[in-house]
């Protein structure tokens, strides 16, 4: 639990250092193993791993994080309605999810990328945000994991839901003429707290790795700005039978691996608190 | 053990009957439940779970409703109570609370309605929100009906506690922390909140113990005489209902099977499955039991409710026209208000 807020303000409080960093290359640095000047060594361009790291850890926990709050507000809203209206909404709202479901993840942010980046840029160059494009392929890229990810939790919901529905507490309070968006919130959605964390905990690796994928293939976040999914990647082609540079996939793996495994326990810790039985 | 000062009540009851109209009163009620599908959503059977029943409950009057598991007898209750699910169940007939049908009105028009008409579940465990502590789970309602605001209720909800038997204090806990009992008493309490006129109680007691039972019987006797509350007493226990109850209602397989005063009923009992269903009962007399008539075979089921009388099968005095012809429900010897539905009894 502390290590993953202690790795999550280390990536965030060091963003003004990193983003000046991040890309300055010193090439006669190049692949140089950690030291105290390069606490986790340079990659092949001779870039100080430590700014590439915090950088892409924020990105990275950035994106995990935001997908799993839209897919759970978005999942659990329609899990709910789904669940408890039953009968036609129910098919509607199911048959919708089914088709999104058939659609590949990778053509939608492609789809999304085509039709939305250019004309998302030009917006947020009218704002006058920096680096227009940069994140606008990263908006771009949240909706499109975030968009996905819903599915299965409002799937995941709906079934959670209908068992509930049948239960003698929620028939008690619908004899008690409460209004149904009352029930679904008072009465059902405490009771799927549960299921949600430990889904959208879930949901976070998920999200970043599909991240790392899609940037591995273009069409995530575009270098030379680091996420510790690239990272990984590139470091990968640094492990050769002559040159074993371990620092270059070390890193970032351990950041993943650490981050992920902090956030079940926290999810557990969370799940736990919220049940009155265990107090 | 259980007292039984509303037995006496029975005539005074049924005189009631003429002189207004019921409180609740429900005229052939049907409830079909679709099963199966072919693959163009056409159902592939019907499980006639309640079958044309009609009944009426007055003001402060007691209607027990008996049968065995699976006869509809909740079912009943749950439809009376509107809180079947549409989409599912087929629903026909009249449920005519304080004047008013029930199944007339939208679920939105009907919510103001459903302070008046509570219910208390056979599973306690199941009837109360873990995730929800017991003041509010017995203020929620009262602050939306408006019988208290937000700042009074807690206290309303605390009285309240005290007049089921529990501490005020219980408001700030959690339904894990109480026994099966306590929680039926918090059930009682919910249902008590909002001032109701009749309360459905469907099986309160048979998840207790007998020693919880009794105390969880006086309650709600208590109540009656204190509130003036009507009760639906929805029982597989023939003895618990007899002395409970104004009047019973025998159900087989999702009809009503006979009707009487209770104490009526019980020393003469028209129809051949009530006549079981008593012999079935445990008396505190061994010695003077009389032959048990034991039933052979099982309930059959209600998708497939066998021709004519739906008792014919395990009845030991069916005959060639029970097996054709539905007897109706008709007035048998006896006194006034004993109806049976039964060829070869008088």
């Amino acid at each position: 639990m502390l290590l993953l807020i202690v790795i999550a303000l280390f990536c965030y409080c060091t963003l003004p250092w990193s983003l000046k960093h991040y890309n300055s290359q010193h090439l006669n640095h190049a692949l140089a193993a950690p030291s105290w000047r390069h606490w986790f060594g340079t990659d092949r361009l001779g870039r100080d791993l430590v700014a590439r790291f915090a950088f892409g850890g924020a990105i990275s926990l950035t994106l995990g994080f935001s997908a799993a709050l839209i897919s759970v507000v978005i999942g659990v809203s329609v899990g709910l309605l789904a669940g408890y209206a039953g009968g036609r909404t129910d098919a509607l709202l199911m048959r919708a999810v089914d088709v999104l479901y058939g659609l590949p993840y990778i053509l939608v942010v492609i789809l999304l990328r085509v039709a939305v980046v250019g004309r998302l840029t030009n917006w947020l160059a009218t704002i006058r945000c920096p680096d227009s494009s940069g994140v606008a392929s990263v908006l771009v890229l949240l909706a499109g994991i975030g968009g996905v990810s819903w599915l299965t939790m409002a799937r995941v919901i709906r079934a959670q839901v209908m068992s509930l529905r049948d239960q003698p507490f929620v028939e008690a309070a619908r004899a008690a003429g409460l209004a149904p968006a009352r029930i679904m919130i008072r009465h059902l959605f405490p009771n799927l707290v549960g299921v949600v964390v430990v889904y959208a905990t879930l949901i976070v690796p998920g999200a970043i790795l599909a991240e790392s994928a899609l940037s591995f293939l273009g069409l995530g976040v575009q270098p030379p700005v680091p996420t510790w999914g690239s990272l990984a990647s590139a470091g990968e082609h640094a492990i050769n039978p002559i040159h074993i540079r371990w620092w270059l996939i070390v890193w970032p793996c351990a950041g993943l691996s650490v981050a992920l495994l902090c956030l079940y326990v926290v999810g557990d810790a969370v799940r736990d608190a919220l049940d009155p039985r265990g107090r | 053990m259980i007292t039984s000062q509303h037995s006496n009540s029975a005539a005074d009851a049924s005189a009631n009957r003429q002189i207004g109209e019921p409180l609740l009163s429900v005229n052939h009620l049907s409830v079909h439940f679709p099963i199966g599908r072919t693959l163009f959503g056409s159902p592939t059977g019907v499980v006639r779970a309640v079958e044309d029943v009609s009944l009426y409950i007055n003001g402060g009057e007691t209607l027990g409703l008996v049968g065995e598991s699976g006869c509809g007898k909740t079912t009943t209750g749950r439809a009376i109570l509107r809180l079947l699910p549409e989409g599912s169940a087929r629903i026909s007939g009249e449920v005519n609370f304080k004047g008013v049908d029930m199944y007339r009105m939208s679920q939105r028009q009907l919510r103001p309605l459903r302070r008046h008409l509570q219910i208390i579940f056979q599973d306690p465990a199941g009837s109360l929100n873990p995730r929800m502590n017991i003041g509010d789970m017995i203020a929620e309602p009262m602050v939306v009906h408006g019988l208290a605001d937000k700042r009074e209720a807690p206290n309303v909800a605390g009285e309240l506690l005290e007049r089921v038997g529990l501490p005020a204090a219980a408001a700030g806990r959690y339904p894990h922390e109480f026994s099966g009992g306590q929680r039926q008493r918090i059930g009682i309490a919910r249902a008590l909140a909002l001032k109701p006129d009749l309360i459905v109680c469907d099986e309160p007691v048979s998840a207790l113990d007998v020693s919880i039972q009794a105390q969880i019987l006086n309650l709600l006797e208590d109540l009656q005489s204190e509130l003036g509350l009507a009760y639906l007493f929805i029982a597989h226990n023939l003895a618990v209902v007899e002395h409970f109850s104004d009047r019973i209602a025998v159900m087989y397989l999702g009809r009503i099977v006979e009707t009487a005063p209770s104490k009526e009923l019980c020393r003469n009992p028209r129809h051949p499955y009530t006549q079981a269903l008593l012999s079935a009962v445990p008396k505190p007399e061994p010695r003077k039991l009389d032959r048990r008539i034991v039933l052979a075979g099982e309930v059959p089921s209600p998708a497939k409710p066998p021709s004519g009388c739906a008792f014919h099968p395990r009845c030991p005095l069916a005959t060639e026209r029970c097996k054709q012809q539905m007897p109706p429900l008709e007035p048998k010897q006896g006194g006034p208000g004993h109806l049976a539905a039964c060829w070869e009894t008088k």
